[in-house]
């Protein structure tokens, strides 16, 4: 097949592009429902029975699609053996069990949603095994905790489910998040992120400083994903889950994909002490401990997933060995495992379905009532328990024997012991799934009477347990599809095999011999021994896992109450700490040059300046209580700061600065008139003394840091250079601080006059909804607490407006005409057109002046950004980018030659959104004083009768 | 000269941030405003101090102070207007409101419980 690569991307999307038929179709009935959850599936299994020849014959599939070069993150898939006998189980058995489950959710399940959740679980296991990069297998391996989170909680219902789903995603997604870790410095050792690549530089990867850790961090995704010692525990949990999902998931996929992932980076990762000692002892502890405590486990299914953890451990033991025949072992009874148990979690679905339980305590006596049942269930369990003539014990065999020649620190003993003992308790609980579900008298209690199910639901198992059979008996079946998986897990170094039954009098023969009679035996002796199993107290996981949960839970609480508790004063306190601990930290980490910039001189005024805003400022800290001297003494600053703007060489910010102050100062002054007048003493000296501490040190490490700057020249060349001279050629204005904010970077001030205008939408937002709640109905029956003054407003300052409003108009046109070229501008003239039509309000009443407006601000503001955009969009039609500008030179007698530029249109914008922003927020602030009573004036002067400041 | 500059600026900082961390909201709105001028000061010093040298181009003049972190501080000035007047609003109206002006939603020095 020439380029069967390009099937790979069909075949790991088609489970997602399907996943929305089934829940779209059970509209049309659940057989439909069911067929187009299987319609998927199986085309992507033909499309990899179509890539199988060639993969067969030792090819290795590609597919390269570059996403995110720049990170690494292609969208690569490869096809080799290992993914093949994967893809394989993934897609073959979720065809089963998309037929079993049709039988065995019942009509009150939801099925679309299961069919759904099914095969986006699907997708991700594909992708897993098809990825070649490594950072697309991580982002299915998380897709795989996310899907199988929702199908073990399919049942909402049932607390154990949720319970179970939440436990699967926290030790899952905790591994994964690990494994995200180790798979970065894998990456980062092998220098790419293609597996392809990874799998070549073996040397690299041992011996980088960073192996240990980086294995560590994989192992612990591999290990909490495959329900390795300590993090078995949440298998069992998740049998909550319908039994197909059980099936699927929890013994046939995706528990395997950490045996997958292992068996994938093998030929770079194994072969160390590090990598032995680990892995093999992980597996050998899971092993034998999860198959001890499956024999005493009643519930069919709690004994089928510990049965699993034992199985899973042993593949892990094998993979752990490191050695390339162990690794042949590992995959063959990866291919075995699946079959059997899918197979037997189906059956003991079928019996929970029949008779209503799954207690082996309540069962017995089905071998005659369920005879098709009792059939598939024995094979299954005698291929689990390791019987000759079924899969199951050749590879048990296989294992058996590589653990003869293991030497485990020292005795060369204990590993074989110990893995014959495991052999033994999985014979044990095998058997005992035979005898105590099927074997003994019929009963007469069960909670419903018992009988083999419809075919459709016995077909998938039956079929799983021929498979096992034909394995058995003829192993040559399965070589070549072992052989090439081999293949590519040793990274092909192929040892020479044969799979097949007689070996002769091996020693793996006896151990064997022993682990079946053994097991035998244990099971004869079942009663007596559970009694002494249950008198004996256990660690149980789930009481430790909630008391863990529970513990971070609880930290994590704390943390979040005492740095956000409500109280915004700590904030700021922790805001302030956090800020001054990063810039020491950035101070003491980084190197300062030496000083290269001499000191200027400072003449008298300027340091009558710096006494006056210096005495300014401590003069309001200290007298902060009362607000309205606390103002005038902040107007005074704002005043000082021009100054210092005018004496620096910045004529526009002091421009920009005085008239800002003017502004913002009566916005405040119109706010304490509601206001109370003096703060109250609220915090004990303590904290004064703590707060003003970390105050002090804020402002000496701010002082340190600017006269550290000032006195050195820029560390970079700067871009200035560039804006002083291209401003003239470019930009058409000599005032290049115009220029730079009409010009060279009028996308910013474009985002920054939306920025002012939402504020004053803001305002006016905040002032409609405050007057509309019960704050508006307090203000109506407020009045004022000072005395006012008896002529609100008198006639010296109405007169002086009048005659100044034409004045300031004129001076704001002015200062905005001339702004391309000398100091001014769109905001400067904004501010001051603003300032004059405050100055009507002040003299006559908001009210008044309003009635006399005839535009409105909220138009203003939309014309102003309207018109700016407008002008950025023109330059398309030049086929220029937004806001290029371009200016001329036009002749009008009898004016001088004067010069025309776009950049004075977006000006314009600018201009009307700042006169608008300004006086709608000013505007909103006066409603409330009309909502408080203040009554609107007939003329433009009036004088206030009533001066008490109590209200008629 | 770079000195007075410098002590200036921290003691803005330092007043500022003193205000911002009281527990009513006119001061805290004083500290912002303290605050606003302490970082437009910085951020215009980034350009290094210059006497005499406004960055127009006029005939016959060689040197000009740096353009860009005035371009950048005027912005600034007129945004941290518009920020200013937002704060007082919600100040205005949470005083209104809540007829207190205070800003720690719960007084109590025990922390959390809110949840509940």
């Amino acid at each position: 097949m020439e380029n069967a690569g390009v099937f790979l991307p069909v075949i790991a999307a088609l489970p997602f592009l399907g996943a929305l038929l089934p829940g779209i179709m059970i509209q049309a009935g659940r057989n439909a429902s069911a067929a187009f959850a299987a319609a998927p599936t199986l085309l992507a299994f033909i499309m990899l029975i179509i890539c199988t020849p060639s993969v067969l014959r030792g090819e290795v599939l590609q597919f390269q699609f570059e996403w995110l070069p720049a990170l690494g993150l292609n969208v690569n898939f490869m096809l080799d053996g290992l993914g093949l006998l994967f893809a394989g189980l993934i897609l073959g058995i979720g065809l089963l069990i998309t037929l079993y489950a049709r039988f065995y959710l019942s009509r009150e399940d939801p099925m679309g949603q299961f069919y759904t959740y099914l095969l986006l679980f699907q997708g991700a296991m594909t992708g897993i095994v098809l990825s070649d990069n490594i950072l697309l297998l991580l982002i299915f391996w998380e897709l795989t905790s996310l899907s199988s989170f929702l199908l073990i909680g399919y049942w909402k219902h049932l607390p154990e489910g949720r319970q179970g789903a939440r436990m699967a995603l926290t030790v899952t997604g905790m591994g994964g998040l690990a494994m995200i870790a180790g798979m970065l410095i894998l990456g980062d050792i092998a220098g790419s992120y293609d597996l392809s690549v990874i799998l070549t530089r073996k040397e690299a990867i041992q011996s980088s400083p960073l192996y240990l850790p980086a294995l560590l961090l994989i192992l612990m995704g591999c290990f909490t994903k495959s329900a390795q010692f300590p993090f078995h525990f949440w298998l069992p949990h998740a049998m909550a889950a319908p039994t197909p999902v059980s099936a699927y998931l929890h013994s046939a996929t995706m528990v395997k994909a950490g045996l997958f992932l292992m068996a994938r980076m093998w030929p770079v990762l194994s072969g160390t002490p590090e990598w032995f000692y680990i892995v093999s002892t992980t597996g050998l502890i899971t092993m034998v401990l999860a198959a001890v405590i499956a024999l005493f486990k009643d519930d069919l299914k709690a004994l089928l997933a510990f049965s699993t953890v034992s199985h899973l451990g042993l593949v892990t033991m094998l993979l752990g060995l490191g050695t390339n025949i162990a690794a042949v072992a590992a995959v063959f009874h990866i291919l075995n495992h699946a079959t059997f148990k899918a197979a037997l979690f189906m059956t003991a679905g079928i019996i929970d379905h029949e008779a209503h339980t799954r207690d082996i305590k309540r069962l017995g006596g089905l071998r005659h009532l369920m005879p098709v049942t009792f059939v598939i269930a024995t094979l299954g369990a005698l291929s689990m328990a390791g019987f000759p003539l079924l899969s199951g014990f050749l590879s048990k065999e296989m294992m058996l024997e590589q653990t003869v020649h293991t030497v485990w620190a020292g005795p060369d003993y204990a590993v074989p012991i110990l893995a014959t003992l495991g052999a033994l308790f999985s014979a044990a609980y095998s058997l005992r799934y035979i005898f105590h579900v099927f074997g003994g008298e019929v009963r007469d209690d069960y909670p419903s009477k018992p009988h083999d199910p419809a075919f459709g639901m016995w077909a998938g198992p039956a079929l799983l347990i021929a498979i096992a059979i034909l394995i058995g008996i003829l192993p040559a079946v399965a070589e070549p599809l072992v052989k090439i998986s081999a293949y590519a897990v040793t990274g092909g170094n192929l040892p020479y095999f044969h799979l097949k039954i007689w070996h002769g009098l091996t020693p793996a023969l006896f151990m064997s011999v022993i682990a079946l009679t053994g097991g035998a035996g244990l099971l004869v002796l079942h009663r007596p021994l559970e009694r002494v199993w249950n008198a004996v107290p256990r660690p149980e996981a789930k009481v430790i896992f909630d008391a863990l949960v529970g513990a971070a839970t609880k930290a994590a609480h704390w943390l979040t109450d005492t740095l956000h508790n409500g109280r915004m004063s700590r904030y700021a306190f922790v805001f302030a700490l956090t800020v001054l601990g990063a810039g020491a930290f950035a101070w003491l980490g980084g190197e300062i040059g030496p000083r290269t910039r001499a000191l200027q001189p400072a003449p008298l005024a300027v340091l009558v300046g710096w006494i006056l805003l210096v005495t300014c400022t401590t003069v309001m800290v200290s007298y902060h209580r009362h607000r309205f001297l606390a103002l005038v003494l902040m107007g005074v600053i704002g005043l000082t700061v021009s100054l210092g703007f005018v004496y620096l060489s910045a004529p526009d910010l002091a421009l920009t600065q005085i008239s800002v102050e003017v502004v913002t100062i009566i916005l405040l002054l119109l706010a304490l008139n509601f206001l109370p007048k003096r703060t109250p003493v609220d915090s004990s000296l303590a904290r004064r003394v703590r707060d003003g501490a970390l105050a002090i040190t804020g402002g000496l490490a701010v002082a340190g840091l600017s006269f550290a700057m000032l006195t050195r020249d820029f560390a970079l060349p700067t871009i200035s250079d560039y804006h002083l001279v291209n401003s003239y050629k470019g930009g058409g204005g000599t005032n290049v601080v115009n220029v730079i904010l009409v010009d060279f970077r009028g996308f910013d001030t474009f985002g920054e006059i939306i920025v002012l205008g939402i504020a004053a939408l803001v305002i006016f937002a905040l002032t409609r909804s405050v007057l509309d709640g019960p704050g508006g109905r307090w203000l109506a029956g407020w009045g004022p607490d000072a005395d006012e003054a008896g002529d609100r407003h008198p006639v010296m300052m109405v007169i002086a407006t009048r005659v100044m409003m034409p004045i300031a108009l004129m001076v704001g046109a002015y200062i905005f005409l001339r702004g391309h070229n000398m100091p001014g501008g769109g905001f400067i003239a904004g501010l001051i057109v603003a300032i004059a039509l405050v100055m009507q309000y002040m003299a006559s009443g908001f009210a008044w002046a309003e009635a006399r407006q005839r535009i409105r601000y909220h138009a203003m503001i939309a014309t102003g950004v309207l018109i700016a955009s407008a002008t950025g969009v023109g330059a398309w039609f030049n086929g220029r980018p937004f806001l290029t500008s371009d200016f001329g030179y036009v002749t009008l007698p009898p004016l001088e030659k004067f010069e025309l530029a776009t950049a004075m249109l977006f000006d314009t914008g600018v201009f009307l959104t700042v006169v608008g922003a300004v006086m709608l927020a000013l505007d909103s602030l006066s409603r409330m004083a009309r909502r408080a009573g203040e009554t609107v004036n007939i003329h433009p002067m009036d004088i206030n009768l009533g001066r008490n400041g109590k209200k008629d | 000269m770079e000195l007075l500059f410098a002590s200036a600026v921290g003691i803005l900082t330092a007043a500022g941030l003193y205000l911002v961390m009281r527990q009513r909201t006119f001061p805290v709105i004083l500290g912002i405003s303290l605050l606003s001028y302490a970082v437009n000061l910085f951020l215009f010093a980034s350009g290094r101090l210059a006497v005499n040298m406004p960055p127009v181009l006029l005939k016959g003049v060689e040197d000009f102070t740096d353009p860009l972190p005035q371009a950048l501080v005027l912005t600034a000035i007129v945004i941290s207007f518009g920020m200013t007047a937002v704060v007082v609003m919600l100040s205005l109206g949470a005083y209104l409101s809540a007829r207190s002006d205070r800003i720690d939603l719960n007084d109590t020095e025990k922390t959390g419980d809110t949840r509940q």
